[in-house]
């Protein structure tokens, strides 16, 4: 038996064995390494982007269960880029709180290859791997320091809930399996479209859809999300709001259109529901938190909310629209972090929002850029976020989902309220002492997500292009 | 047939009622021997239906390592059980509806269920009839699954470095025993002879 | 119904009487292996051993049995009453069950089944249990200490042993020990330097000399044999699992001890020593029966067992869990691949 295809893994096969390679290096080189070996890890990301960018060798492999397509190209290159800004902005708060431990950039490497598993996944046994490859190592992080309460709580408990909704997800595949007959997605699409739907195929959809919904953090399977971006340091908040949604929106996305494609009027009713209750949900219980990164917790819950409304269609437009706003929310979401990894003073960093006052006196461009972002995540014209709620909505409209536009509207009106009173305490309120001044890989990473945010409408045709190639592999 | 009817009855109310044992039980440990009694029937429901390498592979891995690490744990931890207990009738009304909610679905699913004679046998895989069982998963994991058998590999790694990363401390001040060092002392290095002039001593 | 008794109960008739023939033997072998064990390390020690019972001592053993049946149980007050003596139980049968797929000579097995290998290894690993319960059921705080030290011993050790016996596997290409032994008789070295009669030069024990030695010494860790006796280590745990044993129950540990040292000198001469094969395939050496074959190699690995409890001081447990994870896994993990790519390049794998 010869060997299976391996060039459309490639990527993924050099992460995997530079993480161990970097592995084996920080154990035997001890904790000194973990400046070395983050950049390693950079690097190794960086070549992995630029082999999917240059030269991606599309095709499918591994008897089926491996996928790379323009939509797997795309979401990969986001996910990488995620990952790789995410290790990036960890350096300065790795040597100021003492959080340089070699393994952390190992573990987010290894997460990657999870992710890129899961973008790649064309069969629900590839779906469970490499969704729980990446959930095994962000449950890691998230409680890696593992001298603070708080960070080992939130470990604990996306742990354990982690745990319960992979349980889920498994039952709802099992499920499919034994319905259709396949575990592989075009399989169980054609046994859909030859049988049509049934009863058990329904919860088996349930079921999955409630796995994934725990890894987006949509409603109802969100409770995890406040406590855990809260309590985990934050370099791996910035990392958990990021890429693994990516990785997860891309792994629904293709396991409805493709999987469960032929029966789309059973899976809708649960997408819309999802989603309405995480725009409302995200939209409304953000306005009284105090902590940004609780606060940003809220706001990715609506924005996942928002991404839905897109795959809620159904329709390659939809799909697209779901593309371009995940696109959209990951250079908003690196922009933030990066001022919210900047707030700091002498005695170590602050996370209150009522720290940000006056915020416009004491580092005017921090303030100007992090209000485009608060303006942008709220939808306002003419900034990046307001097309990528454009997108969806238009998506959603043509698909005849007009009930779900209007409700996602209401939504980003009322969430435009918590992004506007940031703005308030920068621009109105008694200034406080100022913070430490921004580390150069934060300054970037800032400046890199401000341009994107305030110059998308000349970039918006090429990212256009890109998405609508992507979604199109799809159909 | 009956032999084998008979042991199936057998081997799978015994895993019924020991699960339902490893929730009723007071005390931990007793639920977890109760776990172990579980697996080592459904080792058994394997064995009848001709999977002997899974049902050993069972019992190897499940019982023989997974499960002695736990009892392991569930020994060490002191926990109160009197108090662990308080809260559960506080949980028991929602619990039950979920569970209620959660049997229904079950029990329209089986309801739903109509065997399509096509698919009987088909599956992903199909068992071919000749070989043994340790053949046959041999040669489509390494072959056909050789993805998901790597991928699995990788998982476990990741367990394996975050149980290292959140766990292993490193203590300042430990002596710690070199055997090399100690294998490679020689009585050169070691000791001294010292001739002592009498009555002056070193 | 002439039916019913030609295909159900003849055939369970004959299994329970060839089950209870091989138990009565390996009993009385047990018993003297006992004796054995004793006269032997006395005679590295310059004693005399046992000497009273029968001639030479040699009724000790049943002496030993009677006083054991004759006492009376005892069960601490703060024991966990069922567990206490379940604990014996398991061990005792779990150690006669692994005996089912043992082939002491050419078709002299009570089930051949095909995963047999696998069969001993997990009835070997369930056996941690008995001592385990045995030590928490005991409410004690010796025995609990013990318990969880043969827990840690046992799992460890297993680990190399499983992959000592890949090592076998992938050069007998089965997992039925009856077929591991066949492939010693006639396929090897032997037959590869042109004396296909000098079987010895089959034995897996030469060209996988190293795993042999691992797996002997993993066998004693497995069994908690001298020098790896901590969990009934005298000087720290007074007699580890069994402190709050007396009697019946006690004696069933030391049997089901003893039962499993035996299965592991018999899975040993399977595995590595050729079974029930002559070690050189001529007259008169196969005029001896098979069983005669098999018994005389277990009882030579058995004295290798009795002798290094009497010349070996025991581990620490520090150098034990070292020798274990650092030492035979990373060679035995080595070991299965250098074995797999030596089989595979030169074509020899069965």
């Amino acid at each position: 038996m010869a060997l299976p295809a391996l060039s459309p893994a490639l990527p993924e096969i050099l992460l995997a064995v530079g993480a161990m390679a970097l592995l084996m290096f920080g154990a035997f080189a001890g904790e000194k390494s973990s400046r070395t070996v983050s950049f390693g890890a950079m690097g190794l990301i960086a070549v992995a982007f630029l082999m999917l960018l240059v030269a991606p060798k599309y095709g499918t492999t591994f008897s089926g269960a491996y996928v790379l397509d323009p939509f797997a190209r795309l979401m990969k290159l986001l996910a990488l880029a995620g990952s790789g800004f995410a290790i990036l902005m960890s350096l300065d708060f790795a040597r100021r709180e003492k959080f340089d431990r070699f393994e952390y950039p190992v573990l987010i490497l290894l997460a990657t290859v999870g992710m890129m598993v899961m973008i790649s996944a064309n069969d629900l046994i590839s779906l469970y791997l490499g969704l729980e490859l990446q959930s095994l190592a962000l449950y890691v992080i998230a409680a890696i320091d593992r001298d603070n309460v708080r960070s080992t709580e939130a470990g604990l408990k996306y742990f354990v809930l982690g745990a319960l909704s992979s349980g889920m997800l498994l039952y709802g595949a099992s499920l499919t399996y034994g319905f259709t007959g396949h575990t592989d997605f075009a399989g169980i699409a054609a046994a859909l479209k030859a049988h049509g739907s049934s009863l058990g195929i329904v919860f088996g959809i349930v079921f999955v859809l409630a796995g994934l919904a725990f890894k987006i953090s949509a409603v109802p399977f969100h409770m995890w999300t406040p406590d855990v971006y809260e309590g985990a340091p934050t370099p791996v908040t910035t990392f958990f709001a990021g890429a693994p949604k990516i990785a997860a929106a891309a792994l629904m996305v293709r396991v409805v259109i493709d999987g469960y494609g032929p029966i789309a009027k059973d899976w809708q009713q649960i997408v819309v529901f999802i989603s309405i209750a995480s725009m409302v949900l995200g939209a409304f219980a953000a306005i009284g938190q105090r902590n940004i990164k609780r606060l940003m917790a809220y706001s990715s819950i609506g924005h996942m909310g928002y991404a839905l409304v897109g795959l809620a269609a159904g329709t390659q437009q939809g799909v697209e629209s779901v593309i371009l706003y995940v696109a959209i929310y990951l250079a908003m979401t690196l922009g933030t972090f990066a001022c919210i990894l900047a707030m700091r003073r002498k005695d170590g960093p602050v996370e209150d929002i009522g720290e940000l006052a006056g915020l416009s006196r004491t580092s005017p461009v921090l303030a100007f850029l992090l209000a485009m972002l608060m303006f942008s995540l709220a939808g306002i014209p003419v900034l990046a976020g307001f097309f990528a709620k454009l997108y969806v909505f238009m998506a959603a409209v043509k698909a005849g989902l007009l009930g779900l536009a209007i409700v996602g509207a209401l939504a980003s009106v009322v969430g435009a309220f918590y992004y506007l009173r940031v703005i308030k305490i920068m621009y109105f309120d008694e200034p406080k002492p100022a913070f430490e001044p921004m580390p150069l890989e934060l300054k970037v990473v800032l400046g890199l997500s401000g341009l994107f945010v305030l110059g998308y409408v000349l970039i918006a045709n090429p990212i256009g292009t890109a998405a609508t190639t992507a979604a199109a592999s799809l159909f | 047939m009956v032999l084998k009817a008979l042991f199936f009855y057998l081997f799978a109310a015994v895993t019924v009622a020991s699960a339902f044992m490893v929730i009723s039980a007071r005390n931990p440990v007793h639920s977890v021997l109760f776990l172990i009694l579980a697996f080592i029937n459904a080792a058994g429901l394997f064995l009848l239906v001709g999977a002997e390498f899974l049902a050993m592979i069972l019992v190897v891995v499940y019982v023989g390592a997974v499960a002695v690490l736990f009892l392991f744990v569930v020994m060490m931890l002191d926990v109160d059980f009197v108090e662990l207990r308080q809260g559960f009738l506080q949980y028991l009304p929602i619990g039950s509806v979920l569970g209620a909610v959660l049997l229904v679905e079950l029990l329209m699913v089986l309801g739903g269920w109509a065997i399509d004679p096509g698919l009987v046998g088909k599956g992903a895989v199909p068992i071919t009839a000749t070989g043994s069982n340790i053949e046959q998963i041999g040669t489509v994991l390494y072959t056909k699954y050789v993805f998901f058998f790597q991928a699995s590999g990788l998982v476990l790694l990741v367990a394996m470095v975050g149980a290292i990363v959140l766990t292993l401390r490193h203590k300042e001040g430990v002596r710690r025993q070199d055997i090399s060092r100690q294998v490679a002392r020689g009585p050169a290095s070691s000791i001294e002879v010292v001739s002592v002039e009498t009555g002056k001593g070193l | 119904m002439a039916d019913f008794w030609s295909s159900y109960l003849w055939p369970l008739i004959i299994m329970v009487a060839q089950s209870v023939l091989l138990m009565v033997v390996l009993l009385v072998v047990i018993a003297y292996i006992l004796y054995a064990d004793r006269k032997i390390w006395a005679a590295v020690q310059l004693r005399r051993g046992p000497n009273v019972v029968g001639p030479w001592g040699l009724f000790q053993s049943f002496a030993d049995l009677l006083k054991f049946v004759l006492k009376e149980p005892v069960i601490p007050a703060g024991a966990s009453k069922g567990l206490f003596l379940l604990a014996p139980l398991i061990t005792v049968i779990l150690s006669l069950a692994a005996w089912a797929v043992m082939p002491v000579a050419q078709g002299w097995v009570i089930a051949d089944i095909n995963v047999g290998i696998l069969y001993i290894f997990a009835i070997s690993s369930l056996s941690v249990y008995g001592i385990i319960m045995g030590g928490w059921a005991s409410n004690s705080k010796y025995p609990f200490l013990a318990a969880l030290r043969s827990a840690a011993q046992m799992v460890s050790y297993e680990v190399s042993i499983g992959f000592v016996i890949i090592t076998v596997l992938l050069c007998a290409g089965s997992l039925n020990l009856s077929a591991i032994v066949h492939a010693q008789e006639t396929r090897g070295l032997a037959s590869l330097l042109g004396v296909p009669w000098l079987t010895v030069l089959n034995w897996y024990v030469i060209p996988l000399f190293p795993m042999f030695v691992i797996f002997f010494v993993s066998a004693l860790a497995e069994t908690n044999r001298p020098p790896f006796d901590l969990v009934e280590a005298e000087s720290e745990l007074v007699a580890g699992f069994m402190v709050e044993y007396g009697s019946t129950p006690y004696m069933m540990f030391m049997l089901g001890e003893y039962v499993a040292i035996a299965t592991m000198c018999a899975l040993t001469t399977i595995l590595f020593l050729g079974g029930w094969t002559a070690p050189i395939a001529l007259p008169p050496f196969t005029w001896i029966p098979g069983i005669f074959w098999f018994l005389l190699k277990a009882l030579l690995v058995f004295f290798m067992f009795a002798m290094v409890k009497a010349f070996v001081p025991r581990y620490r447990y520090d150098q034990l869990m070292r020798l274990g994870w650092k030492v035979f896994l990373p060679i035995s993990l080595f070991a299965v691949v250098a074995v797999a790519g030596f089989l595979r390049l030169t074509g020899l794998a069965p």
